[in-house]
């Protein structure tokens, strides 16, 4: 046990984490999942925001079992080794809204980070744009960090309260399997509370035994090695340390051999699937995305994996993604694949404005 | 007595942030830091072994005490 424990901990077990997602990614989309989205927890969240019917956009509800997956995976690794510490406290309001507003930045780009990656590696070079700006909002980020900014010491909390978000999994995992209808419309047909796509995004996806085993293990070996895409930057440009970095390179390097063999490569700026071609609105999107993930302490893919130790700070900032999914849709700020919906450039401003009055106003004397 | 960190509840990176802190504030020396989860282990063993700084970890109940050396 001790050798394993030390194994996750060196920089090979960190890029094996990253291999296993490049190569199972691609074989996700391969096997049904949206192109370039075998993994996006941004994407994968909107989904589920739209199948509990927090937003109607009918082509993007699922609840997709990967969430569910990487929650109890990193939730069964913490306690087999011990990890499982609920915590909670550390400015809970704060979090949930870099939580909506990373969201509101990730769907006017299209993607979270992860998606990022394995868009680059099918092929779809407005992920470069993306990639820009992310690394840009996280060294707004870093700015703020390194002149004190603080959201302040999470406390112990009891057991139960770190188990509330992996129980909400549960939950969610009996919703997919059983998609109550206790609705009716108008005509007498049975529809909601539960709500999948018939057409669209939300209707590709892989067989939900297969995303499920596949996101149990990405979540178990994430939470090992704490693989995290707003870190692997952030630590470059912050420490000088490419540990975390060596993960992500290994996603994309797999990922891109993957697209290849599968023959999911397809090279260009336009035409890409859920994707648009504008620059300025995929940059900036990411820099709010960037610039909350750094102010939160983790990508979205880090705070699922996090919420499975017990971390509730973690678990806030999720439910303030999936929320913001919801706002994100049902305001026309979401992105299409014709271009940024009507009020994204406005609420990615905004959402820069509370990033930094958050960076200027949270902070305190710390040790 | 050497001088004590307490980077615990703290979230990432700041732990890291406020133990690069004090190597460069001090240059040489000793110092500790507690935490309380192997990631902010972890990462300050990183960054140890990246600035030349000796670590030893001690195990405290909840907390793991990270003594940090630097001749």
């Amino acid at each position: 046990m001790a050798k394993m424990v030390q194994f996750f901990s060196t920089r090979w077990g960190i890029i094996s984490a990253g291999l296993f997602v490049g190569i199972f990614a691609p074989l996700l989309q391969h096997w049904g999942n949206p192109k370039n989205m075998g993994i996006c927890v941004a994407c994968m969240e909107r989904d589920i925001a739209g199948a509990l019917g927090l937003h109607r956009a009918a082509l993007v509800q699922y609840i997709r079992p990967e969430i569910i997956g990487f929650v109890l995976g990193a939730l069964i690794a913490a306690i087999l080794f011990r990890e499982f510490k609920p915590r909670g406290g550390s400015s809970p309001i704060i979090r949930f809204f870099l939580g909506f507003f990373a969201m509101i930045g990730a769907l006017v780009f299209l993607g979270c980070p992860w998606r990022a990656l394995l868009r680059l590696s099918g092929g779809d070079w407005n992920a470069i744009v993306g990639l820009a700006g992310l690394a840009f909002g996280i060294w707004i980020g870093i700015l703020f960090l390194k002149s004190g900014y603080t959201l302040g010491r999470s406390t112990k909390a009891s057991n139960f309260s770190g188990l509330v978000f992996p129980i909400v999994m549960v939950v969610l995992l009996l919703f997919l399997l059983f998609a109550p209808q206790f609705g009716r419309t108008p005509e007498g047909t049975p529809t909601g509370p539960i709500f999948f796509s018939q057409k669209g995004p939300g209707s590709q996806h892989a067989p939900i035994v297969v995303s499920l085993i596949i996101a149990l293990c990405v979540g178990f070996l994430a939470q090992r090695t704490r693989l995290c895409t707003m870190g692997a930057i952030r630590d470059v440009i912050l420490i000088r340390n490419t540990h975390l970095l060596s993960g992500i390179l290994g996603i994309v390097i797999a990922a891109f051999i993957m697209n290849l063999i599968l023959g999911q490569f397809k090279p260009g700026f336009s035409d890409q699937p859920i994707a648009h071609a504008n620059h300025l609105w995929n940059f900036l999107g990411m820099v709010l995305s960037g610039l909350a993930f750094a102010l939160a302490g983790g990508c979205p893919g880090r705070q699922l994996f996090l919420s499975g130790e017990g971390d509730g700070d973690a678990a806030i900032f999720a439910t303030g993604m999936i929320v913001g999914a919801g706002f994100a849709h049902n305001f026309s700020m979401a992105s299409s694949p014709a271009g940024p919906g009507a009020y994204g450039p406005a609420s990615v401003l905004i959402g820069l404005i509370f990033c930094i009055v958050v960076g200027f106003t949270m902070r305190e004397k710390m040790a | 007595m050497s001088e004590k960190i307490d980077a615990r509840g703290l979230s990432c990176p700041q732990p890291v942030i406020v133990t690069d802190r004090k190597m460069k504030e001090l240059g040489r020396g000793v110092f500790e830091v507690l935490v309380d989860t192997e990631t902010a282990k972890e990462n300050i063993a990183r960054l140890a072994q990246q600035s030349g700084w000796k670590i030893e970890t001690k195990q405290e109940g909840g907390n793991i005490r990270l003594l940090l050396e630097k001749t």
